[in-house]
């Protein structure tokens, strides 16, 4: 196993469409930096427009590399599942599209050792591509922008909340974020690897990802009683952006956070939980079908 | 002589498709078995089947004298197989290809084995070239170097000829000759060009829309002095049982809808008086003139 899961490393390093994704991301956070670098009070003023007559607030410190790097966490975190799908997508089709399946399936591999494998795979390149991410996003932004006190803007019902963490309870939550990310997007990966299987061309799988994580997100972030009840709590994209819950930081009577602390470890852990039974539903179905599948391509 | 490989009833259905239809054949060690058919006869299916890559629906597969279906890890260590084009890695290269696949068959992989091997299919020069530089000839090279890297008892080859230039056909006809003569290996290859099972195979078998039509040692199918004589009677297992204890019993080749015999022209028609005697309802005697024209018959376009 270990054998095959080198094998399989060893490819997808060597595939140029691997580093898309890298150079994607960084991209895009140097944008972030170099905007907030260069404006980032207008966006400060824009998030603060309802609030700073009665909150007095230094923006050049709440700009720095923990707030830079929230900011880039909830906008990525959201793109990332594409760039997740164009290598998890790829596993089982792009084998099959190039040829390859027919002579990998003749070696003594068994199919679910080989699609295990092809896992694996992906999961390492999430938790590469999110370790790549932590240090442009995270580590560069506090290079360039300084570290300080955080300030999280949080929409809760039909209020807004602002919530303080210092500068010394942060970067223990960022960890715990990426790890929870981590498990998230590795959803999305079984999710194509599940959806490879059936298909003998890369694309079908990794634009129907894209597509379904696109659907379920929109389900997601509607706010209709009918379905919040009935339909979110089954969508895993309800879950994707659970991280966001280790910012939000419990609060004592007196109204002032409580270092160290999380407002809600029970709804993170049941995420967590839905998401691992996600992961769980996706892969036994596409190891199942993996092993009844006849290969004519 | 030890049977290598033994295809009992053999069935493959794709919806309403039949592509393979109650196949039986056998191949012994050290055989060059040519697997003859026209395109679409049954052949890829049948040997996709032979690799586990498609579930038959029926029948049995026994290969080292073992249940394929029970021993597939290790059948599948003791063959190497080239399945139609050679479809490599595009982006490594021969060298790393040849690794990569060596490794999955679990051996002790070596830089001087991998070398050897790029060696004997006469792409050593060329080993650090990726393989999207390669020509279709110098690709089936490499696939075939594949299936040989961890030197299988049994080589399967499907189509290994499609797509190459003449010279690149002769290449690897002298290969297959040499993996035989030379190594002692068995080896089945299919196509659908029987001047190409000729020149190599020993024994074969033809096979039409997923049917046996004959199977035996290719010179005494294709003795031109010969013909194929199809026989239909009212009753063919009673008039297979009667020539089978007669001295047409070696000349029998195939029983299924029509039994086929391969007989000098002149004894036609004392085949059949001997038939009348022994009170076989004769239907129809079709002599098909020879097994080369019968096939190319066969692959003739409708």
């Amino acid at each position: 196993m270990w054998n095959l899961l080198q094998i399989e490393l060893f490819k997808i390093s060597k595939r140029p469409r691997t580093y898309i994704a890298f150079a994607a991301i960084a991209a895009i956070v140097m944008i972030f930096q170099f905007a907030f670098k260069a404006d980032g009070e207008s966006y400060m003023n824009l998030m603060m427009q309802n609030i700073q007559d009665n909150f007095e607030l230094d923006k050049s410190k709440a700009i720095n590399g923990y707030f830079m790097c929230y900011i880039i966490l909830n906008t990525l975190l959201i793109q990332v599942p594409i760039l997740i799908a164009l290598i998890a997508g790829d596993a089982i089709s792009g084998e099959a599209n190039m040829g390859t399946l027919r002579l990998l399936l003749t070696k003594p591999i068994s199919r679910t050792q080989l699609l295990l494998v092809k896992f694996f795979a992906s999961f390492i390149f999430t938790v590469v591509l999110l370790i790549w991410m932590a240090i442009i996003a995270l580590f560069l932004s506090m290079a360039i922008f300084g570290v300080d006190d955080m300030l999280i803007f949080r929409a809760k019902g039909e209020e807004s909340q602002i919530l303080q963490i210092t500068k010394d309870d942060i970067l223990w939550r960022y960890f715990a974020a990426f790890g929870y990310a981590a498990i998230a997007l590795t959803v999305i990966a079984a999710l194509s690897i599940l959806l490879s299987v059936f298909a003998e061309n890369s694309i079908g799988p990794i634009v129907a990802t894209v597509c379904i994580v696109i659907f379920f997100t929109i389900v997601s972030n509607l706010n209709m009683p009918i379905i919040d009840k009935n339909v979110k709590p089954y969508l895993f994209t309800s879950y994707l952006v659970g991280w966001k819950g280790f910012f939000y930081i419990g609060i004592n009577d007196e109204g002032q956070p409580i270092k160290g602390s999380i407002e809600n470890w029970g709804s993170i852990r049941k995420s967590l939980g839905i998401l691992l039974a996600h992961i769980a539903l996706f892969l036994g179905i596409a190891i199942a079908a993996f092993r009844k599948k006849d290969i004519l391509s | 002589m030890n049977t290598i490989l033994e295809i009992k009833h053999l069935s493959k259905k794709f919806k309403d498709l039949t592509a393979v239809d109650d196949l039986s054949f056998s191949v012994n060690s050290g055989d060059v078995y040519g697997f003859l058919g026209q395109n679409g006869a049954g052949k890829s299916t049948t040997i996709r089947m032979m690799l586990t890559l498609i579930e038959p629906t029926a029948g049995e597969i026994n290969i080292f004298g073992m249940s394929l279906s029970k021993n597939r890890h290790e059948i599948l260590s003791k063959i190497g197989a080239v399945i139609e084009r050679p479809d490599l890695y595009k982006y490594l290269t021969a060298y790393e290809n040849l690794k990569l696949f060596a490794k999955l068959s679990n051996i002790n992989v070596t830089h001087k084995l991998l070398m050897d091997q790029l060696d004997m299919v006469g792409l050593a020069d060329r080993s650090e070239s990726k393989v999207k530089t390669y020509s279709q000839g110098m690709k089936q090279r490499l696939g075939i170097g594949i299936a040989l890297v961890h030197n299988p008892d049994l080589i399967i080859l499907d189509e290994p000829t499609n797509g190459l230039d003449p010279q690149g056909i002769a290449d690897i006809r002298n290969l297959i000759l040499k993996l035989s003569n030379e190594m002692g290996k068995t080896v089945i290859v299919s196509s659908h060009l029987l001047s190409e099972i000729e020149l190599i195979a020993n024994r074969m078998i033809i096979i039409h829309k997923g049917k046996k039509i004959v199977e035996g040692f290719v010179n005494e199918l294709l003795d031109p002095s010969k013909t194929l004589v199809e026989l239909e009677t009212t009753d063919n297992i009673f008039a297979t049982s009667v020539l089978k204890k007669s001295v047409y019993a070696s000349m029998i080749v195939d029983v299924n809808e029509k039994i086929r015999l391969t007989i000098n022209k002149h004894e036609i028609s004392t085949l059949i008086q001997f038939m009348v005697e022994s009170k076989i309802q004769i239907i129809e005697v079709k002599p098909r003139h020879s097994l080369e024209d019968y096939f190319l018959n066969l692959t003739k376009p409708e």
